[in-house]
């Protein structure tokens, strides 16, 4: 152990080490996500700025790669924080994940490089092998995909292999087998086909069965660890939580994904199915905000890691916001038809990504610099306690500013453009035109801007948070590790 | 242990999220394979490539109360008609090129995709491409040079993504074949692009020609 506040590796364990590696890219990241929605939103205001160089495709392609893989290296980083201490042994081979992460790291690297100086090939199947693939989320060559997978399957090896060597916790076992999910479902998506309907029949199985079924449980199983941390609840109560949740959201997810399956060519019997199921979507999400915030108040808010506290309860909330209500809102196959593709869906992405996932990940990364610089103080009156707290409140005032914005622009577009426009190529320029329209669009920029503000504050704090803290952590009598 | 409520026992939820979650994910399988059959090119819902040798129409269906895509008399694309292996290399092409060129981060497909552009799922039938006997040549060079042909006030324009005129070609048997896909009413309203033969007078109402049409 080195002195209080200077960020050393000898205050981490195995797992913890490579861990920070994958915070670090993550953190990149997320600010070249950030830099991308920033110009793919300019052009909507302005459609001449960097035309025919950074296309609105190139830009917006990077912006939400960038936001998936940083989500998933948030995940995998987390996933390894945990590991030695939910199983009590030293990642088994840690090695190997070592090798991975430079591996990942690179290919991510080349990817964007070619999304950047490439963006199109010709109309072969050479191009989807080599440049990109051209579906929404998972535009990554089919050459990194088998590299995704591999990369995916030595995780899982490490996670299940360090499990099984220890002791598996209730945490655990949901993470292990939830893993198999998710690396599954990512195959469901690595297939061409001719046929369109079919396309995305199965490119739905990895967007929807990813976000509203197995990474929700990841960040369950994040939020049940993160708890039992920062707050020392007790381990059978968060346990008993995370199966009703897990019960709850598959209960509900797995037939949910009806609601994709509307208007792409597949039957009606969907909009029975995919109408009533994903309406039960949210049930889970009010369960977590109630479970979180209950043991908040249990524990009256005493937490070693404030930060992280704050950002698990912004998790609560944003998750059933922006997955559950707005969600919600358009989920019906009555509404999705005027709502479907507007806005609106932009509206609903990302309060629901950010909401949901981007906050939790943040919670780790602030669980991880408080153990890096040695336990230090974390709570009350930390030292420089001010950049935390405004870059929360930035990039959430940001991201409400967007989220309204495309909301306001999303019901005119599917009242002027499909309800009464009929969704051709002039209703839709109607729409485009409209003052409520650019109205929004405006907004969202400024949105952006105060977002954006936020994100280099978060950066900075996380450099710089408890550097000049002298005081320990404090501890908790009920946690069954110390920090 | 002997006093716990058996409905805030672990073990009770763990068993009930295994149960649910198997149900669900079998209840899923079961459904997935009938509704593969349904989107099989070739069924009903979702025609063969061949059907870019006829007119496709969208018109209102009272029964299912939504317009539904309706396959008309023969009107090869190109004026060329395709035996089913040729049409579907010619889609299959069509399909590669929106992929490379990555039509999704623009517009929507199905309403899937992104919103900075107009929904390509009923383009071939835009009334905007002025008449039916100009269509398929204004599409071809709209998709090879775009960026000075501007139709919005927004001045939007659709960048020169390097479409070969083969690939152009069969990116509107693509758009074709996709507009007959039926899509369960979506889009709602929409009026498509008048298709009557030249000495017939043109219907207003869609409804009118869509029985004698039918084959
Ligand atoms: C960088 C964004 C961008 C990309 C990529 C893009 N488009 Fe477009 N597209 C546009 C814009 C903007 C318009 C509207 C142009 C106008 O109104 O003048 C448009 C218009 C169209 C139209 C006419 C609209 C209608 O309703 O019928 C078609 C067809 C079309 N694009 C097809 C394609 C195809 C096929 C691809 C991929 C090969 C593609 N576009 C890629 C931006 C894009
Ligand atoms: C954290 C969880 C969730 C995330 C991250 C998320 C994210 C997204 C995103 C990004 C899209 C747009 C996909 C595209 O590009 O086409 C989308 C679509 C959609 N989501 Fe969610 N979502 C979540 C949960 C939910 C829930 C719980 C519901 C319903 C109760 C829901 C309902 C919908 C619907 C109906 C659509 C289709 C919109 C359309 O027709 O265009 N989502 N979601
Ligand atoms: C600086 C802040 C941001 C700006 C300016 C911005 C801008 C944009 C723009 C312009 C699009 C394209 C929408 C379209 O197709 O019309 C987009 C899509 C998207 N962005 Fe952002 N974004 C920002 C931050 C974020 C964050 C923080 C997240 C989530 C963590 C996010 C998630 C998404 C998602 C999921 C989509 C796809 C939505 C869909 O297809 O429905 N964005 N963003
Ligand atoms: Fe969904």
């Amino acid at each position: 152990m080195s002195a209080l506040g200077i960020l050393s590796n000898a205050n981490l364990n195995g797992g913890q080490k490579l861990a920070v590696k994958y915070f670090s890219v993550a953190v990149a990241l997320f600010g070249a996500q950030v830099l991308f929605g920033l110009l793919a939103g300019i052009q909507y205001l302005n459609p001449d700025f960097l035309f025919g160089i950074l296309d609105f495709s190139v830009n917006r392609m990077l912006h939400i790669n960038a936001m998936v893989v940083w989500l998933l290296f948030g995940f995998i980083g987390s996933v390894y924080w945990l590991l030695e201490d939910e199983s009590g042994v030293p990642v088994v081979g840690l090695w190997l994940g070592n090798l991975i992460f430079w591996i990942f790291t690179l290919a991510v690297v080349v990817v964007v490089l070619v999304y950047l100086l490439i963006q199109v090939g010709p109309g072969e199947l050479k191009s989807i092998w080599l440049i990109n693939e051209g579906r929404e989320y998972i535009e990554a060559p089919r050459w990194a995909d088998i590299g995704i997978v591999v990369c995916v399957l030595a995780f899982f090896y490490n996670v299940a292999a360090t499990f099984a060597k220890g002791r598996f916790t209730g945490v655990g076992g949901v993470l292990v087998l939830d893993l198999i999910a998710l690396a599954g479902l990512y195959l469901a998506g690595m297939w061409y086909t001719p046929n369109i309907s079919m396309d995305q029949h199965w490119w739905w199985w990895v967007i929807h069965l990813w976000v509203e079924a197995t990474w929700e449980v990841l960040v369950g199983c994040l939020m049940a660890y993160g708890l039992i941390k920062t707050m020392g609840v007790r381990r059978k109560i968060v346990e008993t939580w995370l199966y009703i949740e897990v019960a709850l959201m598959f209960g509900s997810g797995i037939l949910g994904l009806g609601h994709h399956y509307f208007w792409i060519g597949t039957p009606e019997y969907w909009f029975t199915i995919g109408g009533f199921f994903s309406a039960l979507e949210p049930i889970p999400l009010v369960a977590m905000v109630v479970h979180a915030v209950f043991d908040a108040g249990h524990h009256k808010l005493k937490s070693t890691n404030n930060p992280a506290l704050a950002w698990i309860i912004a998790q609560a909330f944003g998750n059933f916001f922006g997955a559950g209500v707005w969600g919600f809102m358009h989920t019906l196959p009555q509404i999705n038809l005027y709502t479907h593709g507007t806005q609106w869906t932009a509206s609903h992405g990302h309060l629901a990504f950010f909401g949901a996932y981007a906050t939790m990940v943040i919670a780790f990364l602030y669980i991880a610099i408080q153990r890096w610089r040695g336990g230090v103080y974390m709570s009350g009156n930390l030292v420089g306690a001010w950049k935390w707290k405004w870059a929360i409140f930035l990039l959430h005032l940001g991201m409400i500013t967007m989220v309204m914005g495309l909301l306001i622009a999303g019901y005119e577009q599917s009242q002027i453009e499909r309800a009464i426009g009929g969704s051709d190529w002039v209703a839709y320029f109607t729409a485009q035109a409209h003052r409520w329209f650019v109205q929004g669009m405006f907004w969202r920029q400024v949105g952006g801007w105060l977002f954006a503000a936020g994100f280099v504050l978060l950066a900075w704090d996380l450099m710089t948070i408890g550097k000049r803290e002298t005081r320990p952590a404090l501890q908790h009598p009920a946690a069954e590790t110390g920090a | 242990m002997a006093q716990e409520l058996w409905w805030a026992s672990p073990s009770f939820w763990r068993k009930t999220a295994i149960w649910v979650t198997g149900f669900s994910f079998v209840v899923l399988i079961f459904l997935t394979f009938d509704t593969v059959k349904q989107i099989t090119a070739g069924s009903p819902r979702v025609p063969a490539y061949s059907v870019i040798n006829q007119r496709i129409d969208y018109v209102f269906d009272e029964k299912r109360n939504f317009q539904v895509p309706v396959v008309g008399p023969e009107e090869p694309l190109f004026g060329q008609k395709l035996s089913e292996a040729e049409a579907a290399t010619l889609v299959n092409h069509g399909k590669l090129t929106t992929q490379a060129k990555n039509c999704m981060n623009c517009h929507t497909l199905l309403g899937n995709g992104s919103y900075y552009a107009p929904d390509l799922t009923k383009s071939w039938l835009d009334p905007s491409w002025g008449s039916k006997e100009v269509r398929e040549q204004s599409m071809v060079e709209f998709l090879m040079d775009p960026t000075d042909k501007l139709h919005n006030a927004v001045g939007r324009r659709m960048p020169n993504l390097g479409i070969t005129e083969a690939e152009a070609r069969a990116t509107v048997a693509f758009l074709k074949w996709m507009a007959s896909i039926d899509t369960n009413g979506f889009p709602a309203n929409f009026k498509p692009i008048d298709q009557a033969d030249a000495p017939e007078p043109a219907t207003a109402e869609p409804v009118a020609d869509a029985a004698p049409v039918q084959q």
